[in-house]
This record gives C-alpha cells, structure tokens and sequence, in this order.
C-alpha cells in the first residue's frame, strides 16, 4: 500500500499513531489545533471518514479533546501525554522483545545485545553491519 | 442505501452478472474491484440505471433504479467525453444546463484545483487533463451518489494522484456516497472504506478495509493475489 502505510492494522490506528509520534517529537504541542477532517484526509491521501475515526479514537485516549465548533485540538494535560510517552514506549519496547523472542534469543542475550548496540551507538554510530 | 436482490444480467447468452445479493450503507466510499470481465462496469451501469437487470431487483435509497435515478446518481464513464469539441467552459455551462443539480460554483472550485484551464478545447488537452475535466464535471453535481468507472485507469502517476485528492476535497461523505471501479487498487486502497469483489458474474466479497487489515492483516492487493490466482479445480492432483 502506498505513502508508507501498513497492511497488518487499520489505516486509522496508523494515522493516530503518527498524530502520537508528533506529540512526541514536539512537532505537536500541547493545546495545538489539528487540521481540519478533511485537510489531514488530503495531507495523508485517506478517506475523510478514516480521519474522523483517527481523531475519535485519539479522543478515547484522551490525548486530543474535540471542542465544538473549533476542531480537535492536542489536550494541555501534561500528565496525559506523560503517559502517552511511556505508553509509546512500552508498546515499542514490547514489539521488539516479542520479534526477538520469536527468533529465539533468551532475554538475557536481548538486554545484552541492546546494552552492546547502545555502547557502539553512542560511541561513533556502529550501528548497522 | 444501495440494494441488489436476485440480480441477473446476461450480454447474449454471455453472462455478466450472476444471482447477485448484496446492500451498501450510505456515506462510504466504496472500491469495486475483479479482473477484467468480472461484472464491475456492469455492476457501476445498473446502479446508474444505463443498463437494466434480467432478474431481481436494483433499489437506491428504496427506489427501483430506471433511467431517472440519475437526479439522484452521478456517473463518470469509462469512455471519453461526448462533447470534445466544447471548451472546459462550454462543457461546464452544457452540463449546468443538463443538470438541476450541477453546482457551478463548485465546478470552478474544482477547475481551480486542478489546474485546469476553461478556455482551452477539451480534444486539445492531454489525456491527464480530460481525465481531470471528467472528475470536475462528476463531482460538480451535488448528488447522493457518485459512481466513477475505472477514474483512474490509463493516466500518469501524477494525474491519478490530483483525481483522489479531488474526490478527497470535493466529495461530502455526510451525506454522498462514492463507488468506484479501479484496477489500481494500491493506491485505491487508503481511499477505501468498504471493498466489494466479483469473479465471473460472482459476488465473491463485501469487507471494510479495516477488517481485512485487523483480522487478515494483508493489503488489498495481496487479497485480490490470493484470491484471484485460487483455481481449486487446478489443485485436486497434488
């Protein structure tokens, strides 16, 4: 599928995880409007109705609140996107012991594997063979 | 809402459609997809009422479909435009004039978009042009229905692009519905909210994108592989 979306989840999950990684990154700030349904549906080339489900399910989370008539805007709760930093982190965190685990690395040669491949990151960027 | 009961619908003796059953809800855009002879185009044409069935019934919105669901149903079809020899703006005011319904302010909105230019004559344009100027004068009609037949088929990357952005821009999912017909199904797909598929006449599937991608969790396209190469009868040695 095209623009770099995944097979494996519905498109609207992808769509909020990106909204998510902003906040994260602080491309997204607290108390920032959105665009507009029908403005994301052209910037992502998805249906508006997937948007307009994206924006409910980030309003489940809590992470945006819908104000009537002005639009979604991203919460000013700072404990909330707290959370949603660690949230994202575990998720990732777990993604990636459950690939390792499928391959059959013990938990002890993942955590050493990770401290090794951080030490040669930091250290001049040996990251990748 | 779109309703098929027990529809059948023979070219000759070849079939086109075959005991067909199925509803669609309102408010979606809608992916009709199958290889070439499939039942697609035939499906789109009785929705528009260009074409009607042997058998069973068409309803829109509770109306048995005849040539006068067309207040109702824009349809944008596979072949060129009649009138090539009007200008963009002689096309536009030609349409206004054919139809209550077409929104002329809108259909500048869309021209706008585009990038088209009203003065210039229709033939002259590039087929990536024509194809926009069909999109503009579908979606200038402020209808509950708009069925596109194969809208973005023989253009170049970029045009396929604009036409989704159009539909994306210009299509009011409140209260319009869009099917569509498309072979090119990747770049189709995030537009989607529902997929119906037909083999040989057949209905063989109606699915939420969302669905296929939570529970099958593969593509449009690596459904339609699966699906599509699926010859049990090839099989039965092994």
């Amino acid at each position: 599928m095209k623009e770099g979306f995944d097979a494996d989840s519905p498109i609207y999950l992808q769509l909020a995880e990106r909204v998510n990684r902003k906040i994260l990154r602080g491309e997204l700030q607290p108390g920032e409007k959105l665009p507009s349904v029908r403005e994301m549906a052209l910037q992502s080339g998805v249906n508006p109705n997937t948007v307009q489900r994206t924006y409910s399910e980030l309003e489940r989370m809590g992470v945006v609140e819908v104000r009537r008539g002005q639009g979604t805007f991203i919460t000013n709760k700072k404990e909330r996107l707290d959370r949603l930093r660690e949230e994202m982190r575990h998720e990732k965190i777990a993604d990636f012991v459950r690939a390792m685990e499928a391959m059959g690395f013990s938990p002890e040669e993942i955590l050493l594997g990770l401290e090794e491949y951080l030490k040669h990151d930091l250290n001049g960027g040996m990251k990748s063979d | 809402m779109i309703e098929l009961r027990g529809v059948s619908k023979h070219y000759g003796r070849k079939p086109a459609l075959i005991d067909v059953n199925l509803s669609l809800p309102k408010g979606k855009v809608i992916g009709v997809i199958g290889p070439n002879g499939s039942g697609k185009s035939t499906f789109l044409k009785l929705l528009a009422g260009i074409t009607k069935p042997k058998h069973g019934i068409v309803t829109i919105d509770g109306e048995q479909v005849d040539r006068r669901i067309a207040r109702k149903v824009a349809y944008l079809s596979e072949r060129d435009i009649t009138y090539s020899f009007f200008t963009v703006q002689e096309a536009i005011d030609y349409y206004s004039s054919q139809f209550n319904d077409f929104n002329k302010e809108k259909s500048y909105q869309i021209v706008d978009f585009l990038q088209l230019e009203l003065n210039r004559k229709i033939e002259d344009l590039s087929k990536g042009n024509q194809g926009r100027v069909k999109i503009t004068l579908t979606l200038s009609r402020e209808v509950p229905y708009i069925l596109l037949d194969e809208p973005l088929s023989g253009l170049d990357p970029v045009v396929r692009e604009s036409i989704i952005n159009g539909v994306i821009s210009f299509v009011d999912l409140d209260w319009q519905t869009v099917i569509l017909t498309t072979h090119e199904v990747d770049e189709i797909e995030p537009l989607l909210d529902i997929f119906v598929a037909f083999r040989e006449g057949k209905l063989i599937e109606v699915m939420e994108i969302d669905a296929l991608h939570e529970n099958k969790k593969i593509s449009l396209l690596q459904w339609m592989k699966k699906v599509y190469s699926d010859k049990p009868q090839l099989l039965k040695s092994v």
